[in-house]
This record gives structure tokens, C-alpha cells and sequence, in this order.
């Protein structure tokens, strides 16, 4: 009979073989001579098998004979996981190693804005997820303890001191394994290959056990198939729910497990591993699930009626006598434990550490700095040293608090549905761009508040919650009974907790990040991480100088240690090409320090050193928020100078226009300046000469001086008519003509103009109205409006060059306007100068009678100050010009009616 | 020597006080009152100075010398300009186009005399054979 000492002494001899692998890996890793196989897919897949706990080593028989096949969908999980998701699982590998993520909660936390509540809530969540899974590993330790005490009459077996120990035990064997180097990142290759040889002890022992029943005890396969059917194994039906529930479940805690993600993520060496353990982990699992039903088949046959289903592993080859066998069994049992302890206890100390306690201590060393305060790294040691106590702590309270009288496989679903709570928010941080921290805080939140209230609470029983809550619903509401949540009865207690926890959690998740607006950094990581294979490294926007290098460098050396952190710095300073003692702070550079600190300390922690330094004081989300505000601002600073410049240009633009304007203003006045000095110099020549050849010919005949005192006399009457027109356009032109508004027929208006223009003509044109059309009462200047028509008048007469000239004036009234025609029968303006005829100083044929060419003129100009126009009517045959006038308002021609 | 003027001025009244002084003081004086033929005028004419006016209808008076003075034999003609426009730019145009004189108007019927006899005895004498010639038909 193997005695209790023998069985401690035999535990110790495996342990410390497990050491003297996992130091000689260690050295070799570190001297780089590791050997092929330590590198190899192999080791990786063997590691994954972390998953395998004591729960499967002696949980699935137990499982087996208490519910038949079911035992099988924890395996299924995983299975369909590793052959239908490996793309997901790629992806978040690739995640975990661009970002250099260090837990579970690291990655989340970086996903949603680098967040340390987030990190913190779900390192919270976590550890209380794990808890009854630690507790069940000491639970599987202890009762394998007390077979062999048992057996062992001579020892006085006390469970509560078993436990104890066995944690006490554990915690130091973690602490020993997990925390002998800082860096979480730089792959633990001593305990993956520890890990390994445990896998592979584990899956031996197992087989080991199986093959005796089969073929030791049975006889063979037939008979133990025969032997299965008879047992009540064979009576078990599917539960469809249950069985999807439970797969469904497997699967999420598979991907969501701390530990897990340890060995799946952090420890990962090479993305292409994932292709091997794709095929190969399954077929462990298979391998590990073979014997399960023949050992829990043969176990209720041959064990008494009562005994511990859990323990057939160990019991029936006891029950056999085969003392070598069970001690093998014991000792993958042992391996199954105590993998996952240290696992677990690793990757949830680094979650605490990195984001609980580092934050906190770099709080407190407040304004010190990280740069000049102690050594970082015996503090994340210590950190890390006492979170694995503390958990191991956590996990022996449980299990005496449960009473340690549950059978494994349910204990172990309880923390799968707790850790399954992470599930929407790292699927969605994957694949949905939109997720955000909000989302996810929200999702978690509720997810984990009724997995706590439908499993937890009703799991640990009498002691917490009163089974009046438990029957009757929180505050009597039986809506709020913990097991028939919103009423809905009659479903497994598992399915009840997965349903709602999950789906609720989920339509949180979705909702609240569909209602929130996720934060800069969010949307940067965001984007990291669902296109992360299109740019699975990029700038993150560090600056800093070279002066903050050195600082840069104090800090390095504090947390990864003086030869690494010179090291590191040596390597970046060659890759940069750079001659300076130290590399250019480029936020490349600053990146992958980050990340190389991350490893460390943690993502958040990293960026907030980095932010102290480099940003000379810790940078959180909010003041990101500030940089990124302060960052629009000059946006629309800039955007505000870039229209100024545009209004500027526009400006100047305009300035260019007016002054081109100006100078032809300038050029015009010159030019009108040179032509009224002609006007005026040509009458003055005239009268001039004449006056002196009056003054000096006095005996000229008379005739010839009455012509040449005419000439004189005409001379002068166009200099008077000039110089009056032109006052007439300089006022017009002024526009300081007052117009003298007043009501009156046209038909009075034009007999005057006709009357006034053909006075004193010695023939006098044909004029031709229509007295009818010209019945028109208007509001006009009127003077000013017989001074147009005398004009056009007296121009027909003047210009019309027909035998019988002959002016017809035709009204017509259009759009809002009256029209008057003055149509005269001779050749008329040629078309090229049509234009120009209203121009000053404009004449049309050289043979004028006295006109400066300012008549059109001044035309234009009144009928533009009266709100109409005149214009030339090309095509009437002669001569032809229009005038438009306004139709006057409504109010004014009925009071003048 | 003959005292033929060709006087090209649109302006009827001026060319008529032009014409006065001008076959009071013995000249014969042929009046043309467009730029767009003044040239053919000229030449037909074959006088022994032209006056000229600046701004003509048809063509104006710098065209119109501009012409004059691509044609053989008329390069050295005399050729008095009166203008109304008295700014200095016209001065000096009408002198790079081949002036002889210019004169701006008004002016006094002693200074036309005087710049017409001047142009005419300058002419003479830089021109001898024209000056003999010009003694044969009096």
C-alpha cells in the first residue's frame, strides 16, 4: 500500500522534474539553442492541452456516469472551435502578437481605447470567473488525496488541512514557475514545455487507466461495449439543450479562458502553429475522451453503490490492486491540476498585476514619475507574487464555502458560463469596427451580474443567499426566482444561466455601442484590430524629443532590466541607421517601446509611462480626448485661415478688377477730356479766324461779311450747345439730377417735342402718329422725357437722308413697360455703329449740323434715370430707335385718373 | 515758284477761313474734306505744301502722311498739321510720322502766313530743281 508520505514524497520528485525541464527549456531558450522540437507545433498543440484539467481527468468519468455522452460536448466545443474557427482564432493570435497583448483583459482593454476600468472590470470578472475553477482543481487534488488516505489506515486523514496545504502547495509552485521572468511576453518557455511533458503524462495515465479496464478487467472491446450497453450509461437520452448550451459554452470558454489565451495568444511562437494544432488538438482530445465511457461503465459495476463517480480513475485499478497504475493515475490527475494552476495563476496575476496594481502604485507614486521612483520591476514581481496568492487564496475559500461536495463537471460549468460573459465583447472588438467601450462595459456588466444571480449565488447555496430568494424570487418577485428568471420555468439551470446571461449581455453589448460614440483611440484600435491583417503594424501618433530619450531609456532599463532595456535601445538605434548614443524618439520607435513595455507592464500602464514622459504627464483617455479636441480645433483654426486666404484672394481679386476698372475710368476721362478739347477748340478756331479776317479786311464786300459774321454767330451758338450738353451728362452722370416726378398724357408730351424740334427747320419732316396708341396717361419726368423725344426728333430730321423724309412714332405697350418707336424712312445707322452711337462724342457720318455727339448720350442717361432705356432698332428699314418706359404703379395713375 | 496748297480739313467753316487767308495772300488752294482719298488728292494735285488736319473722317491724318510718305517723290513735300487735339503725345506722333510742322488749333491767321511761306521757302531752297520748274508755268 502506497503510504500518504510516499505519495508526497512521489508529487515533490515530479515537481521538481517538472523544474529541471522547465529550467533547462529556459536556459536553453535563453542561450538560443533551443531545440527544434521546443519550437515546434507539437509543444504548442501539447500546451493547448491546458484545457484538460483534473475536471477531465476524473470530472469526465464522473460525468459520463452521471449523465452518459454529455461529457462529450465539453469536448466538442473546443473540437469545433479549433477546426471551424481557426480563421477567428488567426485573427485574434495576430491581434495578440502586433499588439503585444499580455492577458485577455489586455487585449480588451486595448481594443476599446486602452481603457483600464475596462481592464480592471474584466480582470475583476475574471478572477471571480476562474474562482470555482481553481477550487475544483483543489477539490480533484484533495480527493485523490483521500483515496490513498483511505487506503492508508495508518494516517489520521483531515480534508480541511489536505485542501490547505494543497493550496499553499500550488500557490508556491506558481508562484516558483510563473513568476520567475518579468517579461510575459518573452514566452514562458520553461512552463510550455513543463506544461507539455504534463500533457503528455496526463494523456499516458489516462490511456494507461483505459486500456487496463478494457482490456485488464473487460476483456476486450466487444465486452466492454456490451458491458457499456448494460450499464445505466446506455439509458442516458441526448438533452438537446443541454447539449448545445454546454458545447455552445465549451467553445466560448475556450476562447475566453485566461489560460487559455495565455497559451493560445501570448505564448504562441508562430501563427502557422495554429495549423497544425487545428487537427492535432482535436485528435487529443479524442484520444484523452476514448476510455472515458469504458472506465465509467466498468467503475459502476465494480465499485460499490455510493462511491465517487469522479474518482473511478483512481479507485478501480486501486480496487484492483494495481498499486503502479493508480500511483500513474494519480500522477496525471496531479499533472491535469496542477497545469491549470499555474496557467491560470500566471495569466491572472498578470491581469492584476498589469492593470490593478501597477495603475494604482504608478498613481500613488504621482508626481515622482515613473522615471525616478524605484525599481518597477520588483514591484510588478511582488504584485504578481501576492495576485497568485490572492487567488489561490480566493479559490481555497470557495471550495470550502461550496463545501466541496459538488461533482466537478458542474463546478467547472459554472466558471465556463462566467468567463463566457467576455465572449461578445472580444468577438465584436474583433470583427465589428462600431463595438465601444461603453458596449462592452455595459455587455459585461450584465452578462456578468446574472450569471452571478442565476449560478453563482444559488451554486454556493444556503450560506449566501436565502432559499427564500432562491424560491420565491429576489423581493418575493417570483419573475426574479434566480433559476426562472422573467417567469420562463421548466429549462436546465445551465441552459437558464447561458440563455439569459449571454443574450442579454449580447443585445447590451450591441445596443449600447450602437448608442454611443466611441472616442478617437477607440476608433484607431478599433480599426487595428478588425483590419488587423491589413496593417498589422502602424504608427499610433507618440512624439517626443531627444532629450526625453534618456528618460525614455531610465524607464526602460527600471522595467525590462539594464541589459535588455540597452539591449532593445541598441537594436532600434541600428535599425534607425543613427550614429547618436541613443535612438530619435520617432513614434516608431516610441510604438514599439510601448509595446516592448507593454509586455511588461501591460498595455494601458505602458501607454501611460510612455504619456509621462514623453507627454510629461500621465495620458488618459481623456486627455487623448483633449489631444484629439484640441487637434480639431486647429483643424478649424486652419480651415478658418485657409477661407481668411480665400476671402483675401477674393479680395484682391476684386481690388485687381476695380483697379483695372479705375484705370480705364482714367483712360476714358482722358480721352473725353482730349475730346471735348477738340469740341471746343474747333467752333473757337472758326470763330477765330473769321473775327480776324473781319478785323483786318476791312473793305471786304458785305456779302462776305454778313456770311463770315453767320459763320461766327453758328460758332458760337455750338460752343453755348455744347458746353450745355455736356453740364447736362456731367449732372446725369452724377446722378445728381433731380427728377421731377409728375403725371401727364403722352400724346401732350410728344406734340410738344414734335412742335419744338421741327421749329425753325426750314423743311420740315413728315410726321406720322397714331393719336390712339399715344392716349396714354404716364408718371415721368416729363421735361426730361421731351427733351429725349426733341432729341431723337430733331436727329431724324438732321440725319434722315430719304428725298421725302418722313418719322413715324409708334406705342406699344409690353411687359410691364410702354414702348415709343421712332422710325424714320432713311438709310438708317450702319450695324457697326449701332453700339457705339450712345457712346459721347460718338458721330455716325462726318457731315454733322453743329451735335458734338452727345445727344445719344445724354438720351441714354435720362431714360436710365426714369427706369427705362433707349436702344437702336436694327431692321425697321431707316433710321429707328426705341424707348421703354416704365408702366407707372397701380396707386399713381388711379389718383391721376 | 509756284504757291500750290492742297488743305485737308473736314471742318467746312475752318477749311473756309483757311482758304480766305490763303488766296488773299496768292496761293491756290484746293479743299478736300476726307482722309480716305486724301492721298490720291495729294497726289493728283501735285501741290507745293499740304495742310493737313489730324482727325479726319475716313482716315486720320497720321494715316494719311504715313501714306504720303511711301510714295516716290512726295518724302520731302511740306506738310503743315492742325490740329484741336493740342496734347504733346499727338505732337510728337505726328513728327515720327513725317510732319513738317505742326500747329494746334485755334490759331492766329498770322501764324498760318508765316508757317505756310516758311515751309514754302525752306522747301525752295532745299529743293532747287523744283524751284525752277515751279518758275516756268508763272
Amino acid at each position: 500500500m502506497a503510504s500518504l508520505n510516499m505519495l508526497a514524497l512521489v508529487c515533490l520528485g515530479y515537481v521538481a522534474l517538472l523544474f529541471f525541464v522547465a529550467f533547462l527549456a529556459d536556459r536553453r531558450a535563453a542561450q538560443g539553442r533551443s531545440a527544434a522540437w521546443m519550437r515546434s507545433p507539437l509543444i504548442y498543440t501539447l500546451s493547448l492541452s491546458i484545457y484538460c484539467t483534473a475536471w477531465t481527468f476524473y470530472g469526465a468519468v464522473g460525468y459520463a456516469a452521471r449523465s452518459g455522452l454529455e461529457f462529450l460536448t465539453i469536448y466538442l466545443g473546443p473540437t469545433l472551435v479549433m477546426v471551424g474557427w481557426w480563421w477567428g482564432l488567426r485573427k485574434l493570435v495576430r491581434v495578440g502578437r502586433s499588439q503585444r497583448v499580455t492577458s485577455i483583459a489586455d487585449l480588451l482593454s486595448a481594443r476599446y481605447g486602452k481603457s483600464n476600468a475596462l481592464a480592471i472590470g474584466v480582470t475583476i470578472l475574471a478572477v471571480i470567473g476562474i474562482t470555482p475553477y481553481i477550487s475544483l482543481q483543489l477539490q480533484s487534488i484533495t480527493l485523490s488525496f483521500a483515496i490513498f488516505a483511505e487506503a492508508d489506515p495508518l494516517r489520521s486523514y483531515h480534508e480541511t488541512t489536505t485542501v490547505f496545504w494543497v493550496t499553499v502547495g500550488l500557490a508556491s509552485f506558481a508562484i516558483l514557475f510563473g513568476t520567475r521572468n518579468l517579461n510575459a511576453n518573452e514566452r514562458h518557455h520553461g512552463v510550455v514545455t513543463a506544461i507539455a511533458l504534463e500533457a503528455i503524462v496526463k494523456l499516458v495515465a489516462l490511456l494507461a487507466v483505459g486500456i487496463f479496464v478494457v482490456w485488464g478487467i473487460s476483456g476486450g472491446i466487444g465486452e466492454t461495449l456490451q458491458r457499456i450497453d448494460a450499464s445505466r450509461i446506455g439509458e442516458w437520452r441526448v438533452d438537446g439543450g443541454r447539449w448545445t448550451a454546454i458545447t455552445f459554452l465549451s467553445a466560448a470558454a475556450f476562447v475566453c479562458l485566461p489560460r487559455m489565451f495565455q497559451v493560445m495568444v501570448v505564448e504562441n511562437e508562430d501563427e502557422r502553429h495554429l495549423r497544425v494544432a487545428a487537427w492535432a488538438f482535436p485528435l487529443y482530445l479524442l484520444l484523452i475522451s476514448m476510455f472515458v465511457l469504458p472506465i465509467a461503465a466498468i467503475g459502476l459495476e465494480l465499485m460499490p453503490v455510493g462511491s465517487n463517480p469522479d474518482m473511478f480513475v483512481l479507485t478501480v485499478p486501486l480496487s484492483q490492486g494495481q498499486q503502479g497504475l493508480a500511483m500513474l493515475s494519480f500522477l496525471g490527475g496531479f499533472s491535469s491540476a496542477t497545469s491549470m494552476v499555474i496557467v491560470a495563476a500566471m495569466a491572472l496575476s498578470t491581469m492584476v498585476s498589469n492593470h490593478m496594481v501597477m495603475p494604482i502604485w504608478l498613481r500613488l507614486q504621482g508626481a515622482a514619475g515613473a522615471s525616478v521612483s524605484g525599481d518597477v520591476r520588483n514591484v510588478v514581481l511582488f504584485a504578481r507574487r501576492i495576485s497568485i496568492a490572492v487567488i489561490m487564496a480566493l479559490g481555497y475559500f470557495y471550495y470550502t464555502l461550496s463545501g466541496g461536495g459538488a461533482a466537478l463537471a458542474s463546478v467547472g460549468l459554472i466558471s465556463f458560463v462566467g468567463i463566457s460573459q467576455m465572449l461578445p465583447a472580444l468577438v465584436g472588438g474583433l470583427f465589428w469596427r462600431g463595438a465601444t467601450r461603453s458596449g462592452a462595459l455595459a455587455g459585461l456588466t450584465v452578462g456578468y451580474a446574472l450569471w452571478v444571480y442565476t449560478m453563482l449565488l444559488p451554486a454556493l447555496g444556503g450560506g449566501l443567499v436565502p432559499d427564500q430568494v432562491l424560491a420565491e424570487g429576489l423581493f418575493g418577485l417570483s419573475w426574479l426566482r434566480p433559476q426562472a428568471l422573467f417567469g420562463i420555468e421548466g429549462l436546465d439551470s445551465i441552459v437558464h444561466a447561458v440563455l439569459w446571461s449571454l443574450s442579454l449581455n449580447a443585445i447590451a453589448f450591441c445596443l449600447v455601442s450602437l448608442m454611443t460614440f466611441p472616442s478617437p483611440l477607440e476608433r484607431l484600435q478599433g480599426a487595428q484590430f478588425v483590419n488587423v491583417f491589413e496593417h498589422s503594424s502602424g504608427p499610433r501618433g507618440w512624439t517626443g524629443s531627444v532629450a526625453q530619450c534618456e528618460d525614455l531609456m531610465v524607464m526602460s532599463q527600471r522595467i525590462l532590466g539594464a541589459t535588455e532595456a540597452q539591449a532593445f535601445f541598441q537594436r532600434e538605434l541600428e535599425h534607425q541607421g543613427g550614429r547618436g548614443p541613443l535612438p530619435d524618439p520617432t513614434p516608431m520607435f516610441l510604438e514599439r517601446l510601448e509595446r516592448e513595455l507593454g509586455a511588461s507592464i501591460g498595455a494601458a500602464a505602458a501607454h501611460a509611462m510612455i504619456g509621462q514622459i514623453v507627454g510629461g504627464s500621465s495620458v488618459s483617455v481623456q486627455d487623448l480626448l483633449a489631444v484629439a479636441d484640441e487637434t480639431a480645433q486647429m483643424l478649424e483654426y486652419s480651415n478658418k485661415l485657409e477661407e481668411k486666404s480665400e476671402e483675401l484672394s477674393r479680395t484682391a481679386r476684386q481690388l485687381r478688377v476695380t483697379n483695372e476698372k479705375l484705370t480705364q475710368i482714367s483712360q476714358q476721362k482722358d480721352a473725353f477730356l482730349s475730346q471735348v478739347s477738340h469740341e471746343l477748340r474747333t467752333p473757337m478756331t472758326s470763330i477765330r479766324a473769321f473775327s480776324e479776317i473781319l478785323r483786318d479786311d476791312a473793305d471786304m464786300p458785305l456779302a462776305d461779311k454778313n456770311r463770315y459774321a453767320t459763320i461766327i454767330h453758328d460758332e458760337a451758338l455750338r460752343l453755348t450747345r455744347l458746353l450745355n450738353d455736356l453740364l447736362d451728362l456731367s449732372v446725369l452722370e452724377s446722378g445728381q439730377v433731380s427728377l421731377n416726378m409728375s403725371a401727364g398724357q403722352l400724346d401732350e408730351v410728344m406734340d410738344h417735342a414734335v412742335n419744338t424740334a421741327l421749329a425753325g427747320s426750314e423743311h420740315p419732316m413728315k410726321v406720322n402718329r397714331t393719336p390712339d396708341s399715344e392716349a396714354l396717361r404716364i408718371s415721368s419726368d416729363l421735361d426730361r422725357l421731351a427733351q429725349v423725344f426733341i432729341n431723337l426728333i430733331a436727329n431724324a430730321q438732321k440725319y434722315c437722308d430719304a428725298k421725302s423724309p418722313e418719322l413715324t412714332i409708334r406705342v406699344s405697350r409690353g411687359l410691364g413697360q410702354i414702348w415709343i418707336d421712332f422710325i424714320d424712312n432713311g438709310s438708317g445707322v450702319p450695324q457697326d455703329h449701332q453700339q457705339l452711337i450712345f457712346e459721347k462724342f460718338s458721330r455716325v457720318s462726318p457731315e454733322r449740323a453743329g451735335g458734338a455727339g452727345l445727344g445719344l448720350a445724354i438720351c441714354r442717361e435720362i431714360m436710365q434715370r426714369l427706369g427705362g432705356d433707349i436702344s437702336y432698332l436694327a431692321g425697321q428699314g431707316g433710321g429707328s430707335f426705341r424707348i421703354s418706359l416704365p408702366v407707372e404703379g397701380k396707386n399713381l395713375s388711379q389718383s391721376h385718373i | 515758284m509756284s504757291r500750290h496748297v492742297v488743305l485737308i480739313e473736314d471742318e467746312p467753316n475752318i477749311a473756309e477761313a483757311i482758304r480766305f487767308l490763303l488766296t488773299r495772300d496768292k496761293w491756290q488752294v484746293d479743299v478736300h474734306g476726307d482722309g480716305a482719298d486724301a492721298v490720291d488728292v495729294i497726289r493728283a494735285a501735285d501741290p507745293d505744301l499740304v495742310i493737313l488736319d489730324l482727325m479726319l473722317p475716313g482716315k486720320s491724318g497720321l494715316e494719311v502722311i504715313a501714306e504720303l510718305r511711301a510714295v516716290a517723290g512726295l518724302q520731302a513735300l511740306p506738310v503743315l498739321m492742325l490740329t484741336a487735339r493740342g496734347q504733346l503725345k499727338d505732337r510728337e506722333m505726328a513728327e515720327r510720322a513725317g510732319v513738317t510742322r505742326f500747329m494746334t488749333k485755334p490759331f492766329s491767321n498770322a501764324e498760318v502766313l508765316t508757317a505756310v511761306r516758311d515751309l514754302h521757302a525752306q522747301a525752295g531752297q532745299l529743293d532747287p530743281a523744283r524751284a525752277d520748274s515751279g518758275q516756268v508755268p508763272s
